[in-house]
């Protein structure tokens, strides 16, 4: 598996190629955070703030802005203690997002993690729109050694769910994971397809700890914010898993996310294998942000 | 959203200058920093945002004012035209081999963009154009990869070439066309596994495929909700692969697709068709001008600036 390089050379270059604190120095971080997918207005606000805070501190040297700068970004990001919990509970975990984003992945990832620390994973098929989808989950379900249910095309994904829940009860599984289809969220009858799972997990699994992660692409740019705050509508969501980190992107919507929603990334996904995937951490999200050797 | 207002800002920017004649740098400046916004809000790349800007610029000042038109809408004008523009003034066509010569078709792109997907869509486009389509299952990285290909072939009416995952693509392919060549196929469509631009050894196998398969159309499938790294990834597909057209797929989303722009920008290729959602009757033509009033997100003005 290949894991993102962190090339510390270029991460320095940015504060150390300049002398002064002015406004190209400003613009070129401006550059670095929008083209790291930020966006305009995260980025504003992040700027505002250090401009702040090097007034406050009479800061002269780009080098000490830095600090600075991480350290507030690091700061938003930060997970939080209970961010895992589900983990160590008995526990559903309802994974959702956009068409391809890496779902069904994370899904086979999070089993084959979960499996390794002896816990008893149940996987329920409930994507049964997309072509061969529940064969899809059915390999991952091999290869990380775990119950699976469901997987019949065309059936009615909510009822997938249902069953799946009883057999989590009967074979007293410690974590249900549920794969859904792929479905933007402009789509009213898909996302009222979401409810209705919701509800289920809700009324016939209450005594679970509920975990709902919506997976993004790192690669998507502003529309992850619109995807996030329309998922969040339809479910609760309690975290993100940013996947395709080994690719160019840097994910920085998910900085954008963290700040207008307040929705953590809790995992990342590196590669096409069943250990690809991470916990986030941030320093090493935010290293990587301003890593720009591969724009070149 | 943020951006719907655009239309609003501009009004404002211009809400004191009623008067005709020229525009003044200042004018273009004003409005063009509000465009350059929407711009990267559509997720169109820094960069080309930036030499975009410019050229605008430059074209724009000391142009005149058309009669019915406010200095901000004539800006919006330029800015429009100079998109179109760049966005390739017509739809274009898969290029296909006449009568029974077989056309060799190499999907490729990032992981999840929709190449399976599309390759089922275009098959049914071309089936409908009266060609003879065989789908060749080429990625054996993917859980089920085949499976979904079968099933979206069978879905069509369209026969499927697999080999199973144990042989190489290149060998899956040239074998591919050989059953087309003996069983009178004319197009072969090669489905192949997502991959990274910065994975060496992939890329590798789909520049082999290139060098042993008479490959003459190799489309690039992008995600139209694809952020600023379009670029890299476009222009390396371009550099190493060599890239004829663009599929942009998930348009029925409300992405503002800011990535067309970019992806245009730099390689020059065509974009063919926009996929407009997951049933394999959802591919559409694609109109530059559509593109370019969506990116821009001012549909309301630009209508005006088209009656004026
Ligand atoms: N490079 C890379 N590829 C990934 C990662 N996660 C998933 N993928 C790939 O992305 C593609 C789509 O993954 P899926 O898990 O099928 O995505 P999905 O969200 O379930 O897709 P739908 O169910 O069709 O909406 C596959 O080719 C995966 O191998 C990752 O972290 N890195
Ligand atoms: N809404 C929508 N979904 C699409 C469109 N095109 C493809 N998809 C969905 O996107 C997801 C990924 O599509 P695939 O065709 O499997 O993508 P791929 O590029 O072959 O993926 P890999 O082989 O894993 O790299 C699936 O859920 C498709 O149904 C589109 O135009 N609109
Ligand atoms: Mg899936
Ligand atoms: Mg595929």
């Amino acid at each position: 598996a290949k894991t993102r390089k962190n090339i510390v050379s270029g991460f320095e270059s940015v504060f150390s190629g300049f002398s002064r604190i002015d406004d190209d120095f400003y613009e070129e971080l401006e550059e670095i955070l929008i083209m790291g997918d930020i966006g305009v207005r995260a980025t504003e606000e992040i700027l505002d703030s250090l401009k702040e805070k090097v007034k406050e501190n009479k800061i002269k040297d780009p080098a000490d802005c830095k600090e600075l700068l991480i350290d507030s970004i690091k700061e938003q990001m930060n997970v939080g203690d209970t961010a895992y919990r589900f983990e160590d509970e008995k526990s559903v975990v309802l994974i959702i997002g956009v068409n391809g984003v890496g779902k069904t992945t994370t899904v086979g990832k999070l089993a084959g993690k979960l499996k390794s620390q002896n816990k008893k994973v149940i996987m329920a098929a409930a994507d049964t729109f997309r072509a061969a989808a529940g064969e899809q989950l059915h390999e991952w379900a091999n290869r990380a050694g775990v119950d699976i249910v469901g997987g019949q095309d065309g059936a009615d994904p909510a009822a997938v769910v249902f069953d799946a829940v009883q057999a989590a009860k009967a074979r007293k599984a410690d974590v249900l994971l549920c794969d859904t289809a792929g479905r933007l969220h402009n789509k009213k009858n898909l996302m009222e397809e979401l409810k209705k799972i919701n509800r289920i997990l809700e009324k016939e699994y209450p005594e679970a700890y509920r975990e709902t992660l919506v997976v993004l692409d790192a690669t998507t740019g502003q529309n992850a914010l619109v995807q996030a705050k329309q998922f969040s509508e339809a479910a609760e969501i309690t975290g993100i898993v940013l996947t395709k980190m080994d690719g160019t992107a840097k994910g920085g919507i998910a900085v954008a996310i963290h700040s207008e929603l307040g929705i953590p990334v809790k995992y990342i996904g590196v590669g096409e294998t069943i250990d690809d995937l991470q916990k986030f951490d941030a320093d090493q999200f935010v290293d990587a942000l301003f890593d720009t050797q591969t724009e070149e | 959203m943020a951006f719907d207002s655009l239309s609003e800002k501009l009004q404002n920017v211009f809400k004191n200058l009623r008067r005709k004649g020229r525009l003044t740098e200042e004018d273009v400046k004003a409005a063009l920093k509000e465009v350059k916004l929407a711009l990267l809000e559509a997720d169109v790349n820094f960069k080309v945002v930036k030499n975009f800007v410019k050229s605008v610029q430059e074209r724009a000042v000391g142009s005149d004012v058309m009669n019915g038109l406010n200095p901000g809408q004539m800006v919006i004008k330029i800015v429009n035209e100079e998109m179109v523009k760049l966005m390739g003034s017509e739809t274009t066509e898969i290029a296909l081999k006449p009568g029974i010569a077989i056309t060799v078709i190499m999907m490729a792109g990032l992981q999840g963009a929709g190449k399976t997907t599309t390759t089922a869509k275009i098959a049914g486009k071309l089936k409908q154009k009266g060609k003879k389509p065989l789908l060749a299952a080429c990625d054996v990285y993917r859980p089920a990869a085949i499976a979904q290909l079968q099933t979206n072939g069978e879905k069509q009416g369209v026969e499927v070439f697999s080999m199973g995952d144990s042989h190489k693509p290149v060998n899956i392919a040239k074998a591919a066309v050989e059953h087309a060549s003996k069983n009178g196929f004319n197009v072969v469509i090669l489905d192949t596994a997502g991959r990274l631009h910065i994975d060496e050894e992939m890329m590798d196998e789909l520049i082999e495929i290139k060098e042993q398969v008479d490959v003459s159309q190799t489309i690039l499938v992008v995600d139209s909700m694809t952020g600023q790294d379009a670029v890299n990834v476009a222009s390396t597909f371009e550099e190493k692969i060599g890239i004829d057209g663009v599929v942009l797929t998930k348009l029925d989303g409300d992405t503002r697709g800011g990535a067309a722009l970019s992806i245009r920008a730099v390689t020059g290729k065509p974009i063919l068709y926009i996929g407009m959602g997951e049933k394999l009757s959802d591919l559409e033509q694609f109109y530059p001008d559509r593109m370019a009033s969506r990116i821009l997100g001012m549909g309301d003005v630009l209508t005006l600036i088209e009656k004026a």
